[in-house]
């Protein structure tokens, strides 16, 4: 048995409807453990205060914000190829939750920089790039929904996919290049000097798995709905038709 | 090809073409900004490369919905799928078509306005070359943006927040010349990236529209 | 039970509340669209059905 079985809309719905369940538990388990001891048990930073806190929001929200538009990318660089309509449709859903990641990292940035850094907002390459990067969600979400033909909708979003990609990753080095930077470097780099201590550390990878989590509960839950809704539409097609 | 472009090149000179639009355009928001931002010479003088680099963008986005929208309505478009040359040779074609009616004119017009923004005298030299080597990517990353939105009606706003983040890179090169350029700064990185940003957008990007467009004339 | 978040308190509360709101939107949103289309589409099945044996 390969993964392409799970191609099948009708096998899709037979597995997820199982696994739903199970993910949904787990990262409400591991949101909750994790932010819960995060928040209450851990102390705080000694330049940054509480508001290093924040950390256990911010990071995963960054993570998937930037997960949820590779998974897209695969998803929609399978469509293409294979022609698996539930690896389209999943693109699709995966689409909002990643752009509500990128501006829960937006906002929490925001009132985390405010008192570190002086201001709500500085033309930061990262932060600039999280915003390029919510801009190319809403053209991608907008497109979806501008195109009545499901397939050509598939077709096309793949395709702004696909080159968005390539352009946000230009845009990145070209921001980078535009404006050197008040953010801090990668918080679970290798690089021991730039890495969190261990008392952040394992509430945050908690926190991250249940980011994991619920990015994935949502994108399944979405993409049983969009197959539904693919199905609702055919079936009035047909109606139409007789 | 060639005789695609002057096809084209004529439809836009034509009454209702739209070819003065976008100079028009450009000239109204250079006028704009003073108001906006106070008649202080040195101000102006200060932001005058980067307002011209937008105008120039904004001016190109507002004829980009022509370069495929009227061949797709009337069918003509169908016909060029079919013809000889490939696709990928006609959207270089209309992607060059449109640089011609709008890109060299504003990057022509540029100097002319950089004097009411009080440009200092080394700038005027980069702005144009700025311009000259970024508007072509302009208008071919604006034919894909076009080939997307062809079956859409009413695209005109869509195609707009599709193509602006694709815009990022060039527009941050593309100012960052011409500030140096005003400020007497070394200039040499980011003009090699503003040309390798055009010379990769030309090559690469007419595939992805020509592939945009099989998937709209299915 | 509270921890002590010192002048920051303001802040951090935020940004969680922030964050869990958008959240519940998100999954809100989800959660009501998943159960409007099964419904739609629990109905259109039943009406198909009907037009076959009818």
């Amino acid at each position: 048995m390969s993964l392409w079985e799970y191609a099948n809309p009708t096998r899709f719905m037979a597995t997820t409807r199982r696994i739903v369940p199970v993910v949904a538990v787990l990262s409400a388990l591991c949101l909750a453990v994790g932010l819960v001891w995060g928040f209450f048990f851990t102390p705080d930073d000694y330049r940054q205060g509480s508001t290093v806190k924040i950390i256990y929001i911010h990071v995963p929200s960054a993570m998937m914000a930037i997960n949820a538009w590779a998974m897209m990318l695969v998803a929609s660089l399978i469509w293409l190829v294979r022609r698996h309509h539930v690896s389209a449709l999943a693109a699709r859903a995966a689409a909002p939750v990643g752009a509500v990641m990128t501006l829960i990292a937006l906002i929490t940035g925001a009132i985390w920089g405010q008192p570190m850094w002086g201001t709500w907002w500085a033309w930061d390459p990262r932060l600039t790039s999280f915003l390029i990067l919510f801009l190319f969600y809403l053209g991608y979400v907008a497109l979806w929904s501008a195109i009545e033909d499901p397939d050509i909708a598939a077709d096309l979003t793949s395709v702004l996919c696909i080159v968005g990609s390539v352009f946000a990753m230009l845009s990145r080095y070209a921001v980078n290049f535009w404006n050197q930077g008040l953010h801090q470097g990668a918080s679970l780099s290798m690089d021991r000097e730039e890495h969190v201590a261990d008392v952040f550390y394992y509430p945050l990878l908690l926190a991250i798995a249940g980011f994991v989590l619920l990015f994935v509960t949502l994108v399944l839950v979405r993409t049983r709905t969009e197959i539904r809704a693919r199905r609702l539409h055919a079936l009035q097609m047909r109606a139409r038709m007789a | 090809m060639r005789r695609l472009i002057l096809r084209d090149l004529a439809l836009a000179v034509r009454a209702g073409g739209g070819f003065g639009l976008g100079l028009s355009f450009f000239l109204i928001v250079v006028v704009l900004v003073p108001f906006a931002l106070g008649p202080d010479t040195s101000v102006l003088s200060g932001i005058a490369p980067g307002v011209l680099w937008l105008g120039a963008l904004l001016s190109c986005l507002l004829s980009l919905d022509r370069i495929f929208a009227l061949d797709y309505e009337d069918g003509t478009l169908d016909l060029l799928a079919c013809a000889p040359i490939p696709l990928e040779g006609v959207v270089i074609a209309k992607a060059c078509a449109h640089w011609l009616t709008t890109g060299l004119p504003l990057t022509l017009a540029a100097p002319v306005l950089g004097v009411l923004l009080n440009l200092p005298v080394p700038g005027f030299w980069w702005l144009v070359v700025s311009l000259a080597l970024g508007t072509p990517a302009l208008s071919m990353i604006g034919a894909f943006g076009a080939a997307l939105t062809v079956g859409i009606r009413r695209g005109g706003l869509l195609l707009s927040l599709l193509v602006l983040p694709l815009y990022v890179p060039t527009l941050i090169f593309g100012a960052e010349v011409a500030r140096r350029g005003a400020e007497r700064l070394d200039l040499g990185v980011p003009l090699a990236l503003l040309a390798g940003v055009t010379g990769a957008v030309v090559a690469l990007l007419p595939f992805a529209s020509a592939g945009a467009l099989r998937i709209n004339l299915r | 039970m509270m921890p002590d978040l010192g002048k920051y308190a303001g802040t951090v509360l935020g940004a969680y509340a922030a964050t869990l709101l958008l959240l519940a939107v998100l999954v809100l949103l989800t959660w009501a669209r998943g159960r409007a289309v099964r419904r739609r589409l629990e109905e259109a099945e039943a009406e198909a059905k009907e037009m076959r044996r009818g």
